[in-house]
């Protein structure tokens, strides 16, 4: 059941090419400024816990064409699990980059009023969540399609984990049960290469997790070259079947970590390292669309900046915010006296 | 794990310790990181039966220095790099255990434990009582624990009292770099299944603000701390700290500093939960008559209350006051304000401590 889907003419209008791009730059331009302030104030003696934005920090650069592509089918109706590294697919979805940037910071604005953190953003809005825990974002995910199939709806739920969580049993047991019971969940595999240190090739038996989507008879597909439009396009088959009553699949990405698995990793293990930033897929696909014509001269340009404002703004909302108040601690455990 | 004010030696070089049991000044000085590695190290060259296994414990030597150094010594055969498959190299473990091998797990982060429970609490911990003594798990499973940096509820938690209620386990929680050592070496070298719990905080990481206590006299040679020994690691004789793991660095910290006003603070590092050394802590309680816990692990059934319960149930430890600086009964917050606010504080056992005296 296994299909390869390679760089092929999707059938995307212009708008929908550029649209794909616009996105990507967003989700980059957001991060890339994450990671000055992160870094900013940690020297010179590096501490983790120092600074504006402490603790570990997950960035996805690399990986927008996987949550552009797949996002580009959703609704905020629809739900999506994320990961450790849930940046792209968060902004991808459409999530507030306010109340985004303003729980990456603590702040009392953010989706969790500082309580959660980078890892764990819970967005009913969008009905985003992520899990810190590798692979345990998938069983709510199947909670969640269970909702909208019992409702009569043709909402679906996205289940995303890395390509190293598909090694834990929760991965193989969700994708059983989503199979059994034909849930509307479309499972993706984030494949870039590396469980932090731990090559692909020295955690999976197999060379491709789609593979293992035969063991649970649904359809599996591994998209190669970390190509936005056909991700947009094995997206587009998976999320029609889900949405149509016929269950579940199973989609990998072969995709890149850009940066390390968090930041402060030097990733001395990684042998690929020099050639990495080649391989970056945002202006690889600008170039494309602009030899292709679909991309006029400066737009590309014009999506920075605009981008670049928007960050900027919710920056600057999240910075401007208070922190929570320490007498305010041991709130939100229960649902007394949680205002929303 | 303190940031800021509350760890003046933060990054600065290593300032005299107070831990009394340690070797001499001019000895050779590591970080806990450090002195673990050479009594995992020791021990393997000692035995062939004895290797290491776990994610990212290879080329990059355990995301917080557990095992940094041992792939080059001793190949990917005996220091082994697994998938994110906790459930099976878990109970890998324990079936190498029970014939006789000496595996060394790590669990990166305690907070994954639920992942693998069953393994750890219904296998690892209950097959020597299944079998009726008949089989040993010789098995060490390491894992990370504690906050302090902003690291999130599902990253930062300590947890030994969940490990310490269901029995068969022993459950060892070092503070220091010279007792790392000692009680690795006894973790690895018993016949039990040990749980080897150590707080970020305590490991004297580059990358985290550092107590100076982190960084301390090891001897080379190979030696064991016993499990379920208690440490005076100071003297005193208004009031009573128990605790264990950087909370007993917070409180040296205190006591030195209340020393200056007067007041003598005794501080008893309980070094493992399981055996818990309930005599010292009768004979401390005894002594001063006042006891406070110190514990980074949620204030409800855990720890702090087994230790009112000892007094309570020891005769000569019998209505020694009593009160408790824990995690108060909630996630672990990311926002730093709101982490300080429910962690065990200098300043928040300072305040116990000036109650208790008072009181
Ligand atoms: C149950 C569990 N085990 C281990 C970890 C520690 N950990 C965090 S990220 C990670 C690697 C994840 O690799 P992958 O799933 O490929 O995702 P990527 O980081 O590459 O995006 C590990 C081992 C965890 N968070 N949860």
């Amino acid at each position: 059941m296994t299909v390869q889907h390679a760089a092929a003419p999707t059938g995307l209008a212009a708008t929908e090419r550029v649209e794909l791009l616009r996105t990507m730059i967003l989700i980059r331009a957001f991060e890339e400024a994450i990671l000055r302030d992160y870094h900013a104030d940690k020297k010179p003696a590096w501490d983790i816990g120092a600074g504006l934005i402490p603790g570990e920090m997950h960035l996805s650069a690399g990986q927008e064409p996987v949550a552009a592509g797949i996002c580009a089918h959703l609704t905020a109706e629809d739900a999506v699990t994320a990961t450790h590294r849930p940046h792209h697919l968060a902004i991808a979805h459409g999530m507030d980059l306010n109340r985004l940037a303003a729980e990456i910071y603590g702040r009392e604005t953010g989706l969790g009023r500082g309580r959660g953190g980078h890892m764990h953003l819970f967005d009913p809005d969008t009905h985003f969540s992520c899990s810190g825990i590798i692979a345990e974002g998938y069983p709510p995910a199947l909670g969640q399609a269970f909702a909208f199939q019992r409702r009569g709806t043709d909402r679906i739920a996205v289940a995303v984990t890395g390509e190293g969580a598909a090694n834990q049993g929760a991965f193989h047991e969700s994708l059983n049960l989503a199979a059994l019971w034909k849930l509307p969940v479309v499972f993706v595999v984030e494949d870039n290469d590396w469980a932090i240190s731990v090559p692909r090739a020295s955690s999976t038996s197999v060379p491709s997790n789609a593979d293992r989507a035969a063991g649970y008879g649904i359809p599996g597909a591994r998209v190669e070259g970390n190509d936005v439009e056909a991700i947009h396009a094995a997206a587009g088959d998976a999320v029609a079947r889900a949405r149509a009553g016929e269950g579940p699949s199973l989609l990998e990405v072969h995709t890149l970590r850009l940066w390390g698995h968090f930041e402060g990793d030097a990733q001395g293990y990684r042998p690929e390292l020099a050639e990495v930033p080649e391989r970056d897929p945002i202006p690889a696909y600008e170039q494309a669309l602009t030899a292709e014509g679909v991309l006029t001269a400066g737009r590309a340009d014009q999506f920075r900046a605009e981008a670049g404002q928007r960050v900027g703004a919710a920056l600057e909302f999240a910075k401007s915010s208070p922190t929570p108040s320490p007498e305010e601690a041991l709130r939100y455990v229960f649902t007394e006296g949680a205002p929303r | 794990m303190s940031i800021t004010a509350e760890n003046p030696a933060a990054a600065g070089a290593p300032a005299p310790s107070s831990v009394p049991v340690e070797p001499e000044a001019g000895t050779r000085r590591l970080n806990t990181a450090k002195a673990l590695q050479e009594a995992i190290a020791s021990q393997m060259e000692a035995n062939p039966e004895v290797f290491v296994m776990g994610e990212d414990v290879g080329v990059y030597g355990g995301i917080f220095s557990s095992t940094t150094g041992l792939l080059d010594k001793f190949g990917p055969q005996r220091v082994i790099d697994t998938p994110i498959s906790e459930t099976a190299f878990i109970g890998l473990g324990i079936g190498a255990a029970v014939e006789g091998m000496r595996p060394i797990v790590e669990l990166m982060f305690v907070d994954f434990f639920g992942v693998c429970m069953d393994q750890i609490y219904n296998h690892m911990a209950k097959i020597h009582f299944e079998s009726g003594g008949n089989v040993k798990v010789p098995m060490v499973l390491m894992t990370a624990t504690g906050g302090g940096y902003s690291d999130g509820a599902q990253h930062s938690q300590s947890l030994w009292g969940t490990f310490a209620h269901l029995p068969g386990m022993k459950v060892v929680v070092p503070s220091t770099p010279y007792d790392a050592k000692g009680l690795m070496t006894a973790a690895i070298l018993s016949d039990d299944p040990v749980v080897y719990m150590f707080h970020k905080g305590v490991m004297g990481l580059p990358w985290m603000a550092k107590n100076k206590r982190s960084i301390g006299a090891v001897p080379e040679q190979d030696y064991v701390v016993p499990i379920g020994k208690a440490k005076v690691a100071r003297e005193g004789t208004d009031v009573s700290i128990v605790t264990l793991s950087l909370s007993v660095h917070h409180s040296l910290d205190v006591a030195e500093k209340l020393a200056g006003e007067g007041i003598s603070v005794e501080v008893l590092d309980l070094r493992s939960v399981v055996p818990l050394d309930r005599e010292a802590i009768a004979a401390t309680a005894a002594k001063t008559g006042r006891v406070i816990v110190v514990d980074e692990d949620y204030q409800s059934f855990g720890l702090s209350g087994e230790i009112a319960a000892t007094l309570a149930e020891n005769p000569s430890s019998r209505g020694a006051a009593f009160s408790r600086v824990c995690v108060p009964d909630v996630p672990i917050p990311y926002a730093r304000d709101l982490e300080y606010a429910v962690l065990p504080t200098p300043a928040r056992i300072e305040a116990a401590v000036r109650a208790a005296v008072a009181g």
